[in-house]
């Protein structure tokens, strides 16, 4: 029961602020949950967003196991799912005819290219130990024009049925199938981590690596692994990707999309310096700001300034939830308490929960 | 440093200085090699100071970057910043209210309100720096695009003579294929790449505040048992990363005289990589600020290689990445290499910089 708290204090922070978000959403039009039924595939503002998600939380399942074990973040995520996509995209158009086999083995592929992008940056962190994010900007400076010659070309096509459905619905099937993938890529890393040792590993290689190498765990090797996972992650994505775009746009696929990956690893309650991490939090994080996207969208602010009220949000979340202003509001809140336990005000024990969410009440004021 | 080295002779060459002195000879090599390749554009004096002239933006953020970064924190938002300044520069100037002076008192204005906002955010509200300067970096785009979308150009008449104002050397240049004598000309922004180059160089190292940087990217639990006031130096960081990005936005705006949605893009990740190459750990606590010029124009004649070897554009990232592989990777072998106590620079004493002289006299006396 303790640890269920735990877990649950940990999430409040993105919870509320996916709350916050859609009550936002809710008052500026009450239909927001509405989902239509178009050619027997539900649509609406949910599985949109889900929809929208897919490769972000993909992406940010990778950089959470990252940060947590090599203390920074990979900056070249979005450039690597660039070049795995284009390894499936040469992959399948070399193929000839694309059916599910060449489609999958062109996945299998594009995997393999994740792997070693995720060996080359994983052998300079953990080897030569390179900071991450300065060994993967090596890829981010080059990684792009490896993907353009890989490709040959400016955006080539990838027009066929089977990758039309899997960016889109499979006919019969109500869900669009870049949900169905996410979610089973996040029930195979939940399996993952449930039944091997990963988590304890690299939690402990995050704290203190000396320390894990002292007791037997070799920081390098799951630094590595980390890195490797990552890879793999970059290769789905990519292949999501794409297949939602149908065309292969080497310079702006996914573009820049490492930055939101790194926040919603933040927003998700982890610390970027490593060590404990929570993959929930993560997905939460990346869903937090793809309703945030859509609802700035929604809300009908211009274009141009999108990004500034992004970074306003942004600040004010992180404000709330940083480190001191978090004692302020327990302190204020024991403060209270006290005053209610002498008996001038009878109210009731104030549950836990409240502590987390007075500091919340300035970014409903000011959003 | 030398009478540091005196009392503790085994760590003769600090990490800094030895990154520093690889940046160095990374840099001299590679100049060489451009000579030998290319006698005909880079033995001119002229195309040495173009390198200043025409990137001195890059090389001022590198060194703002380069504070930051010994301090052990990171800021991303530079580039953003400095593309703001133009553009509000840029606006200014052409609304026609504004003066030169304006100009540059908006420049610093907007740099200085950054440099408050994050610093005070990471240094006493304790976020993680790369959270909130990315936040900067947002607000700083969002803020451009909202001020104006389209390239404007300046044509004030004040502003539009100080843009091609040169400082013409006169004893010093080339004869051009016809036999005239050009003589060499030097933009103001690489005066002012000089001057903060060396007022910036004394601060981190003889300064109060330097040092304190130093101790606290170092370890800052011990800086602050030590009676450091952390959170003061490291809003002060910050402080003067964002002043520097606004002087950066001037100088960008007075050498390309227009404002561009697209202006110092990307220069936030190349300002780190100048200060890597120049032998700045991103951990914090090593570095030294006479490498980030270094490592900018390392960087930047790379790019020259590259266009002069006439190589596909494609190429030229590819090449530049590659060659940022071979500097990280030798960084860290010597790095380890040392801390194996394996590694010895042999030069003939003559060759020897005078703290290592030090170290032999400290080594013979004993």
């Amino acid at each position: 029961m303790r640890r269920l708290k735990a877990q649950v204090s940990h999430l409040f922070l993105p919870l509320s602020v996916l709350v916050l978000l859609i009550v936002i959403n809710l008052i500026k039009g009450a239909d927001y949950f509405s989902i239509t039924v178009v050619n027997g595939a539900l649509y609406g503002n949910i599985p949109n967003i889900l929809f929208g998600a897919s490769e972000l939380v993909i992406l940010s399942i990778g950089m959470t196991l990252v940060t947590a074990s090599s203390q920074g973040q990979d900056i070249s995520v979005d450039v690597a799912a660039t070049i795995t996509s284009s390894v499936f995209v040469l992959f399948v158009l070399n193929a000839g005819n694309a059916t599910l086999l060449t489609i999958v083995a062109g996945f299998l592929v594009s995997c393999v290219a994740g792997l070693v992008i995720g060996a080359f940056n994983g052998t300079l962190v953990s080897v030569f130990k390179v900071q991450p994010m300065v060994a993967t900007l090596i890829l981010f400076t080059g990684g792009r024009s490896i993907a353009f010659m890989i490709d040959g070309k400016l955006s080539p096509i990838l027009a066929n049925d089977i990758s039309n459905q899997i960016g889109t619905v499979i006919p019969g099937v109500p869900i669009q199938t870049p949900i169905i993938l996410t979610a089973v890529f996040i029930a195979l890393v939940a399996v993952l981590l449930k039944t091997t040792n990963l988590r304890l590993y690299t939690e402990s290689v995050g704290i203190n690596p000396s320390a894990a190498r002292l007791n037997g765990i070799d920081p390098k090797k799951i630094i590595f692994l980390t890195f490797l996972i990552m890879g793999v992650c970059t290769a789905v994505a990519g292949f999501i990707a794409v297949n939602k775009a149908g065309r292969h746009d080497s310079v702006n696929l996914l573009k820049l999309l490492m930055m939101d990956a790194i926040l919603a690893v933040a927003i998700g309650g982890n610390a970027l310096s490593g060590g404990k991490f929570s993959i929930t939090g993560s997905i939460i994080g990346a869903y937090t700001i793809e309703v945030l996207n859509r609802t700035l969208l929604r809300l009908e602010v211009g274009t141009e300034t999108i990004k500034a009220f992004k970074a306003v949000f942004i600040i004010i979340l992180m404000v709330v939830a940083s480190p001191v202003v978090r004692e302020y509001a327990t302190k204020a809140l024991s403060w209270v308490r006290a005053r209610a336990d002498s008996g001038t005000v009878p109210e009731t024990d104030a549950p836990d929960a409240v502590a987390v969410s007075n500091p919340d009440t300035p970014a409903k004021k000011e959003v | 440093m030398r009478s540091l080295n005196a009392a503790k002779p085994k760590d003769a060459l600090s990490n800094s200085n030895l990154l520093f002195l690889i940046a160095a000879v990374i840099f001299v090599l590679m100049y060489g090699f451009a000579i030998l390749r290319y006698p005909g554009s880079f033995l001119q004096f002229q195309t040495f100071f173009d390198l200043f002239s025409l990137n001195a933006p890059l090389i001022i953020l590198t060194l703002g970057m380069s504070i930051v970064m010994i301090g052990g924190g990171i800021d991303i938002s530079v580039g953003a910043v400095t593309g703001l300044v133009t553009m509000a520069c840029a606006v200014l100037l052409e609304s026609g209210m504004g003066s030169v002076w304006g100009a540059i008192l908006l420049a610093l204005g907007i740099g200085i309100a950054f440099g408050l906002l994050q610093g005070y955010l990471i240094a006493y509200l304790e976020i993680q720096p790369f959270i909130i300067t990315l936040a900067g970096l947002f607000l700083a785009n969002g803020l451009l695009t909202t001020i104006h979308k389209d390239p404007i150009n300046v044509t004030m008449p004040d502003f539009v003579s100080l843009r091609d104002f040169k400082i013409v050397i006169p004893w010093l240049g080339t004869e051009n294929r016809l036999g005239n004598f050009i003589p060499c000309e030097i933009k103001p922004g690489a005066v002012v790449v000089v001057v903060l180059v060396v007022l910036l160089a004394a601060l981190m190292k003889w300064s109060r505040f330097g040092r304190n940087v130093y101790a606290i990217g170092g370890n800052s639990q011990s800086a602050m048992m030590l009676g450091i006031n952390v959170k003061r130096t490291i809003f002060y960081t910050y402080l003067l990363s964002g002043l520097l990005s606004g002087i950066a936005g001037f100088v960008f705006i007075m050498t390309t005289g227009a404002g561009n949605v697209g202006n110092a893009a990307g220069f936030e990740l190349k300002a780190i990589a100048a200060s890597i190459i120049g032998g700045t750990l991103l951990n914090g606590g090593v570095g030294n600020l006479l490498g980030s010029p270094i490592g900018a124009l390392t960087l930047l004649i790379i790019n020259e290689l590259i266009r002069a070897a006439g190589v596909q554009s494609n190429f030229q990232a590819i090449v530049s990445g590659l060659l940022l592989y071979l500097f990280i990777v030798l960084q860290s072998v010597v790095m380890s290499l040392r801390g194996r106590r394996k590694f010895r620079i042999a030069l003939p004493p003559w060759l020897q910089p005078p703290w290592l002289q030090g170290k032999k006299k400290a080594e013979n006396q004993g």
